[in-house]
């Protein structure tokens, strides 16, 4: 073959690869639009219904303030991370450094089926476990509910990172005499830890968003819950609930609530991508 | 002959902290494995009355009265089939377009900028796309698109235009999964060698070539793996589809009559769930949904797992 008919040839793919290209690039466009459309009207109609009174009015006195929903939403958020993240690491850590790798595949893999359950389900039977016992909705409740559904992203973040720290340093400290738990959490932990903290803030972000399994753990309330044992309100749940009323000051609400939570999540996101950097 | 060395010291016994350690760590993996395990029995203990009350009648039949203590899960598994397949079909060849542009196609510049693009789409949650559906993408479909979609007089685009209906549930399921699909995807074609790649390029293919000759063979289970994930994760989405679904649970073969899927009617209706039977009967809906995303994470996750490496 001529060298012509071989450059002609080798032209004809080339546009089929830059067409390819751009459809490729579409697509991102096409992926992208909703995004902004959704950034757009939530930081829009959000921030012209932000007031002072939002964050010092509680839910439905005179229907301006959701002050006791963004407290419950940060209560319930720290109580399940209390819950969700010491356990999700040591049970990480445990999966990548001590377990048997038939076990450690068994139980990464449930741990991963899990992440697949829908949150709903969660709900359900948190509500039938502590909330029928209990006889209330409650923080309590909640905040188990959302314990749950961190669970495995923590242990798989941790464990997926304390695999990636080289054997070398795990011999090393075992060759100085260090016990297993200690090569665990002083070596191969501190070795990780950016990554696993950033992976626990994204795990947060997650659950700050997480709606259907509080519909019926924590419930809703319009006043500041008294303890832990009351109906909670959240900025999700009264999202929720303002979405399904007709009522156009409650439309704005729900608004500047969506744009007070979408602030927290997307701050937790670029944390955790500065800890990773770091 | 005794030998002359002495013997080598036995290998020292795990110490008492580290027993504990172990036991601790255990411990907490196993709850990570109860807890899916207790999800199932416990959701399966609640629904039993409905199980003993309703029995096959519950999965072979459609209607839905609590008032008048009728029981059917059809209409909901309808709902839920039709939208998720909906979105599937609209975001698996956006998502695949995304995953491309990420790993060969896409400028380098531009990469870490979808990148977090799609991180961000992914990470806004889904109870603010429930309201921006709600509030102006159905009003948008009810007004413009759907008056559109009813003059092509297709049976799929029958009836009048509510806005609320299984297409909006659909469309909303379809920006959500993207990310799901896109993500993986991405990690799945990253996963093919690069090896495979240079390989494919010292033969003088274009990059387009490598793709399509090299890259999606390599991947193609992966990628399975991958859209069967954001199979589950739509059939699964609660609080979107329950803002604009239309809650009604129909079986209607157009895609703007309201609908209903399983997910969605727990949410709206445990909470005020009227008796037992009731909160049973969705319980049972639950245990239906969860049978169903196990089957799909199952088997998507064998199918990913593979692509992407051993666990």
């Amino acid at each position: 073959m001529a060298t012509a008919e071989i450059e002609a040839a080798y032209a004809g793919r080339k546009i089929v690869g830059r067409v390819i290209t751009v459809l490729a690039g579409i697509a991102v466009v096409l992926a992208l639009l909703p995004l902004g459309a959704v950034l757009a009207y939530v930081v829009q109609h959000g921030a012209k219904a932000l007031s002072l009174a939002f964050f010092t009015e509680t839910v439905g006195e005179r229907g301006e303030g959701m002050a006791n929903a963004i407290v419950g939403t940060l209560e319930l958020v720290g109580l399940a991370s209390l819950m969700a993240i010491p356990l999700g690491i040591v049970a990480g850590l445990w999966l990548a450094e001590l377990a048997s790798p038939p076990v450690a595949r068994t139980v990464r893999f449930a741990s991963d089926v899990l992440a697949g359950v829908p949150s709903i389900l969660v709900g359900i039977v948190v509500y039938a476990v502590l909330v029928v016992r209990m006889k209330s909705f409650s923080a309590l409740a909640g905040a188990a509910s959302l314990a749950i559904v961190m669970l495995p992203l923590v242990t798989r973040t941790t464990d997926a990172l304390a695999r990636t720290v080289p054997d070398s340093l795990r011999e090393a400290a075992l060759a100085l005499g260090a016990p297993r738990w200690r090569t665990a959490l002083f070596v191969v932990l501190r070795t990780a830890a950016p990554g696993i903290r950033s992976g626990c803030m994204l795990a947060v972000a997650r659950v700050c968003g997480e709606t259907a399994p509080l519909l019926f753990t924590a419930y809703n309330s319009r006043f500041y819950n008294e303890s832990l044992f009351d109906p909670t309100s959240t900025l999700q749940v009264q999202i929720f609930t303002y979405t399904l009323t007709p009522n156009d000051d409650w439309h704005a609400q729900a608004w500047a609530a969506a744009l007070v939570l979408v602030a927290i999540v997307v701050v937790l996101h670029l944390l955790a991508r500065r800890l990773v950097k770091a | 002959m005794t030998p002359r060395v002495a013997p080598l010291p036995a290998a020292p016994a795990l110490s008492r902290a580290d027993r504990t350690f172990g036991a601790l760590g255990a411990g907490a993996a196993g709850a990570v494995g109860l807890v899916l395990a207790g999800v199932a029995i416990s959701v399966a203990r609640i629904a039993w009355p409905s199980i003993l009350a309703t029995g096959g009648a519950f999965v072979t039949t459609a209607g839905w009265d609590p008032g008048r203590d009728v029981y059917g899960v059809l209409a909901f598994v309808f709902g839920t089939v039709v939208t998720s397949v909906v979105a599937l079909a609209l975001a698996v060849p956006v998502g695949l377009g995304v995953a491309v542009f990420l790993t060969d196609l896409g400028p380098l510049a531009l990469r870490r900028w979808v990148r977090s693009a799609v991180e961000l789409l992914a990470a806004i949650p889904s109870v603010v796309y429930g309201l921006w559906a709600a509030l102006v993408l159905a009003p948008l479909l009810r007004n413009v698109v759907e008056p559109a979609l009813i003059a092509t007089s297709l049976p799929i685009f029958r009836g009048p235009s509510f806005g609320t209906d299984l297409l909006c549930a659909s469309l909303v399921l379809a920006i959500m999964v993207l990310p799901t699909v896109a993500w993986i995807a991405r990690d799945v074609l990253a996963a093919v060698p690069a090896e495979l790649r240079e390989g494919a390029l010292a033969l003088g293919a274009t990059p387009w070539d490598v793709v399509r000759l090299v890259v999606l063979p390599h991947a193609r289970r992966g990628l399975l793996g991958a859209v069967l994930l954001g199979f589950g994760r739509a059939v699964g989405e609660t609080m979107a589809v329950a803002a604009v679904v239309g809650s009604r649970p129909d079986i209607s073969f157009s895609l703007l009559s309201p609908g209903y899927t399983m997910a969605s009617v727990i949410a709206n209706e445990f909470p005020s769930a009227s008796n037992d039977l009731h909160i049973a009967a969705l319980a049972e809906v639950g245990l239906v949904l969860l049978l169903l995303t196990l089957a799909f994470n199952v088997a998507a996750r064998v199918l990913v797992d593979r692509a992407t490496g051993p666990r």
